[in-house]
């Protein structure tokens, strides 16, 4: 604050409260409309206050699922997600540091080739290359598995940059003094890297976390067992009912449940969040 | 690039990069060379036998109206998304550095809808524009203007924009708060001592000092518009109606995947792909030289 200026400070207020009301409305509605029952859907008029089946709704569509779109129970769903978001965040942890690890600490044939060649992954999301993928998915016999689900997502540039951008910081009397105390390179990776890399570790995590609850299009792809659904793909399952409206109060449900793990997730690992997202995109 | 100091064998650092490669041929090169040889190919309506064309889908796409249609909306979707994000980041971001009491408590009311999925974005703005039960659509059409965007392509458009935006001011948001702040205060102090008000400072001071954040954010902004919002208008209006909110990505899909359009849909793939690399190289270029200064 550099002068004081009442006025503007209120007018700043006022304009965050407002921006914050206008992001969090279409939530609060989707909650409001996730807790009313069917008829009241349509009376004509717009909800805007929570109705009285908040638990009848949610427990029918954690447990049950939606019947018409043949959506399996919404827990299995969650369940799914959140293998799926685990296994892809430490996959591509543990890939990335070892391979950051021997990039910038030997020295071998092919080095900057291989560089190159992670780097050029950032150049290909899924969306362009969906046919050919999917083949390969297919022909490998991955289709309806955690496997397929998980491992072709987590090769990934932004994680080797970020472990590679970090080990260049790490004074190099460190690998001298190990090597003099006659430790070998998986002993010094193991006693001396990876606790120096706890908070790189951690942020990254937040943020892969993420990266992986809320891929849409790869299990819309490879899952066409019901029981691999998850709970982001599985929304649409649930939108697209041919000829009819969706069955509004479940699919905000839905929505609801799917969100509230990550919102989490952000929440409360808020400092770390921050850190992993300005980091990864260095 | 490399360390001075480094550790001395033959078969260990194979090892170590071993897994990150092999997911990376099989499941990113191999299907992206796949993707390109395609899209030289044509193949014959039963799938039985295909012949090498050279540049003949590529041809053809360009000669196809709607693939051209598709282009332009997908300019126009990118941009606006682009513009509605940034430009409401910005001024929360600037109100949020303003402001000394609650300043955490709003970051946090901001940076939530990052973590929400963007098919989830575009549920939850599906319903806020429903023309019987969201508020935005009833309330429009109690007002007299006539909304219903499963008719109206134009309204459909605004829909796919407002949820692909919502979702991404946090992003912004978080990096024009991190740039504000690193904004030294001696520089702003001198200028209000000089007599320079709030927007006189921010135009001459604060804006040009955050036009490499800017700048950055129109990048991401533009290759998140691109590529991933597809999620948005497949869980919504699945590129309806008539096609009006058909983008690039999500044509490739529904050629290749629906249409069953190999070389067509090959050849799309093969466009967006320069268009990725060469923002990505962009990107790079610029974040290089942000790193050294």
């Amino acid at each position: 604050m550099v002068e004081n200026r009442p006025l503007l400070t209120f007018f700043s207020h006022l304009a965050l409260i407002i921006g914050i009301s206008f992001i969090a409305l279409p939530v609060w509605l989707a909650f409001v409309v996730s807790t009313q029952e069917a008829s009241a859907l349509f009376s004509g008029q717009v909800p805007l206050w929570p109705g009285e089946h908040f638990i009848e709704n949610y427990s029918s569509i954690l447990f049950e699922g939606e019947k018409n779109s043949g959506a399996p129970p919404i827990l299995l769903m969650i369940t799914n997600s959140l293998v799926m978001a685990i296994c892809v965040a430490v996959g591509k942890i543990t890939i990335s540091i070892i391979s950051a690890y021997a990039i910038v600490y030997f020295q071998f044939p092919f080095r900057q080739a291989i560089f190159w060649m992670i780097f050029m992954t950032l150049m290909l999301p899924v969306e362009v290359r969906i046919l050919p993928t999917f083949e390969v998915i297919a022909q490998l016999g991955m289709l309806n598995s955690y496997a397929g689900l998980t491992i072709p997502l987590i090769a990934s540039a932004t994680a080797t940059f970020l472990f590679r951008q970090f080990y260049m910081t790490i004074p190099d009397e460190m690998i001298e003094a190990a090597r003099m105390d006659g430790a070998g390179p998986i002993r010094f990776f193991i006693d001396i890297l990876l606790p120096l890399s706890r908070t790189n570790i951690a942020a990254l995590f937040v943020i892969l976390f993420i990266f992986g609850w809320n891929q849409y299009l790869w299990p819309l792809l490879v899952t066409t067992d019901a029981s691999y659904y998850t709970v982001v793909m599985g929304i649409q399952r649930m939108m697209a009912v041919p000829d009819s409206d969706p069955i509004w109060h479940y699919v905000m449900a839905t929505a609801i449940l799917g969100m509230i793990p990550p919102v989490i997730v952000v929440v409360t690992m808020q400092k770390l969040f921050v850190k992993g997202l300005i980091e990864t995109e260095k | 690039m490399q360390k001075q100091v480094r550790f001395d064998n033959k078969v260990l650092p194979y090892l170590l990069v071993a897994p990150q490669v092999l997911i990376t041929i099989i499941f990113f090169i191999w299907p992206a060379s796949q993707s390109v040889y395609q899209s030289f190919l044509v193949e014959d309506p039963f799938g039985l036998s295909s012949e090498f064309v050279w540049f003949a889908n590529f041809e053809e796409l360009f000669a196809d109206s709607t693939y051209l249609d598709a282009f332009g909306r997908t300019l126009l979707f990118s941009f606006s998304t682009a513009f509605l994000a940034i430009s409401m980041a910005l001024f929360l971001a600037i109100m949020a550095d303003r402001v000394i009491r609650g300043e955490t408590l709003y970051k946090t009311f901001l940076i939530w809808p990052y973590a929400v999925a963007p098919a989830l974005a575009g549920v939850l703005w599906f319903l806020m524009f429903n023309p019987t039960i969201g508020v935005i659509g009833f309330g429009l059409n109690a007002l007299g203007y006539e909304w219903n965007h499963y008719l109206n392509g134009w309204q459909a458009m605004v829909l796919v924009i407002v949820a692909s935006a919502w979702k991404q001011i946090s992003y912004n948001f978080i990096f024009f708060l991190a740039g504000l702040q690193s904004i030294p205060k001696p520089l702003i102090e001198a200028a209000a001592i000089d007599g320079a008000g709030p927007a006189h400072r921010f135009k001459t001071i604060i804006f040009p000092l955050l036009s490499p954040t800017t700048f950055f954010l129109l990048v991401v902004n533009l290759v998140y518009a691109f590529f991933e919002t597809f999620p948005v208008i497949h869980a919504t209006t699945q590129g309806g109606p008539a096609k009006a909110t058909e983008i690039l990505v999500y044509k490739v899909f529904n050629d290749g995947f629906i249409g069953l359009d190999l070389g067509g849909s090959a050849a799309q793939s093969v466009i967006l792909m320069i268009i990725v690399s060469g923002l990505t190289v962009f990107q790079f270029k610029y974040v290089e030289k942000k790193v050294t200064y």
